[in-house]
């Protein structure tokens, strides 16, 4: 029924405010069941593109499509939650009463025990939201998100501002609950976040998509992997007739070789010359990220 | 590509949309709790109006209105107008510190209409207005208040919704200011439009310049239609056009401002 359709489909997605262009013509589409991290830094028009994708703001230009229909539909049947950096909590009620108020706007929602439990935050119902921690309302946030057990879970930035634990707990609270089929969204600028619990990294930079495709293969755009063997001797110009091979260094006995096809390399070095104590070293994806969101720049 | 099967959510969880934009009678019940734990609303509205009575109207016992009705009355009906009408403003007004905090944005991740939360805070903003009323009737019939049936139930009526102008007043005020403590400097704004409404003090007191100015304010309509059952005087065109005139103002601002901050930039 909903396999048919994208979890999201964005088209030329564009958001000016006054001479600033928030979100330049983006495109994206993710497949259900995916898990996407929408990484850039500050100012890249993450949170705009978030908005639009939930209805909250209206696009200059472009489209979006949520499970093929519109964000408001998908909101008003469940079948899209989000937490969101700017969504307010009422302080004055205790977690269970505002997981109870909310369950009331929906036609049907889990029970509000089910969603504690899986926030992680049974042991605070009673407590009122207002002496709860960042930590505790952003998990209290991850609850109600989880009422209609939606079939898109969009967050942005759900970490900004916890401690270490805090960060581990809430992410914890997500990892329990991911069940297949569930297509995640979420935005961040912590590099360890979208490295540790997307299948998908989708970089932006002013508003743009600069990079899209798996942990793996965004670590590789920017800086490929080291191909390190011991082999006295080495035939450079061969090694560097390689397909993918970036630059080639001879250091006394060792070969390094820079390249965005490691395995071309090491099939090479093993099947065809005498290389020994072959190691392939992965760029991090710090150095693939400052690469991508920082080149150009200045111009 | 494989597509996936269906999840078992999608057969689990009804995806058709709430009824009625998803208001909900239970939501009353947590909304009215809510504002009986707000030490202000309570101090304002249930326990103050109630004392006023006890320091201002019950010394006047054993006076007489020209009609021979007993004064208390007229101080105790005036009192539930003021009530009703703190009540109901501190409701609508709850708007304000809920668009403070961000909450009516959170809401739109949900299926509730705003309509649907703007009849949620106006039934608040009545159930609470009738209680105010309920409470000032009690402390008076308590305290040797006798009057006939029929007054009570008229002049009580028509404290109530005579403070539907005042509900709509707060909304209005609810989303021109998104403030946390709106009701702060709304307060002592009620209790001036409280004076010249007669609440107090009879408007007759007043110099004459202010009586003239106060039938103009939109707490003197209200205050008058509720005190006629009780003076037999009947109740004149300038009382009812201003309450429609209020009524119409504070309406129609709260439906502009709602659907300016509901509209999407």
């Amino acid at each position: 029924m909903t396999s048919t359709h994208p979890a999201v489909e964005l088209n030329g997605l564009t958001k000016t405010f006054g001479p600033v262009t928030a979100v330049d013509g983006l495109s994206l589409r993710v497949q259900p069941g995916e898990v996407v991290a929408f990484l850039g830094p500050n100012g890249a028009g993450k949170t705009t593109t978030i908005d639009m994708l939930l209805g909250l703001a209206r696009p200059d230009a472009g489209t979006v499509r949520i499970l093929g229909g519109t964000p408001d539909d998908a909101v008003a049947r469940g079948r899209v939650a989000a937490v969101l950096q700017t969504g307010g909590l009422l302080k004055d009620l205790t977690v269970g009463e505002t997981v109870r108020m909310t369950a009331h706007f929906y036609r049907h929602t889990r029970p509000a025990v089910e969603v504690l439990e899986r926030a992680g935050i049974t042991d605070i119902a009673d407590r009122v939201v207002g002496r709860c921690s960042g930590g505790q309302q952003q998990r209290l946030r991850f609850a109600l998100a989880l009422l209609p057990d939606p079939d898109l879970m969009v967050l942005d930035e759900p970490t900004t501002g916890m401690d270490v634990e805090g960060r581990r707990d809430f992410w914890q609270a997500l990892r329990r609950d991911a069940r297949a089929g569930r297509t995640v969204i979420f935005a961040t600028h912590y590099l360890d976040e979208a490295d540790a619990y997307a299948d998908r990294i989708v970089l932006v930079r002013q508003g743009r998509v600069v990079a899209d495709g798996t942990t793996a293969e965004i670590k590789n755009l920017a800086a490929g992997r080291t191909v390190r063997a011991t082999l006295p001797g080495a035939d450079q110009a061969a090694l560097a007739a390689l397909p993918g091979v970036d630059a080639v260094e001879v250091r006394g006995d060792s070969v390094l070789v820079r390249t965005g096809d490691s395995d071309a390399v090491a099939r090479h070095l093993l099947a065809r010359t005498a290389a020994r104590d072959v190691e392939i070293t992965s760029r991090n994806l710090e150095d693939a990220f400052l690469a991508l969101t920082t080149e150009h720049t200045g111009a | 590509m494989t597509t996936l099967p269906a999840t078992p959510a999608a057969t689990r969880t009804d995806r058709r949309l709430p009824a009625l934009g998803g208001f909900a009678p239970a939501v009353q019940g947590i909304e009215l709790r809510r504002m009986l734990r707000n030490r202000r609303t309570l101090a304002f509205t249930l326990i103050m109006p109630g004392v006023f009575f006890l320091i201002f109207g019950l010394p006047q016992g054993g006076q007489a209105l020209d009609n021979g009705r007993p004064v208390t009355a007229y101080v105790m009906i005036s009192l539930a107008v003021y009530a009703a009408m703190v009540a109901t403003t501190s409701a609508g007004g709850a708007v304000a510190t809920e668009r403070a905090l961000g909450w009516s944005r959170q809401l739109r991740l949900t299926p509730l209409r705003p309509t649907a939360y703007v009849a949620t805070k106006l039934i608040t903003a009545m159930t609470l207005g009738l209680l105010a009323v309920v409470v000032e009737f009690l402390v008076g019939a308590a305290a040797g208040v006798r009057i006939p049936v029929y007054v009570w139930l008229l002049s009580g009526l028509a404290a109530w919704l005579g403070s539907l102008v005042f509900a709509a007043f707060g909304l209005f005020i609810g989303y021109l200011v998104p403030a946390e403590n709106v009701m702060q400097f709304i307060g002592p704004v009620l209790a001036v439009l409280a004076m010249f409404g007669g609440l107090f003090v009879p408007v007759e007191v007043l110099p004459d310049v202010l009586q003239h100015v106060a039938t103009f304010t939109p707490v003197y309509g209200v205050g008058e239609l509720s005190r006629a059952p009780l003076t037999g005087d009947g109740v004149s065109m300038a009382a009812l056009a201003n309450i429609a005139f209020w009524a119409l103002v504070f309406g129609i601002g709260a439906v502009r401002l709602f659907r300016r901050d509901t509209a999407r930039v």
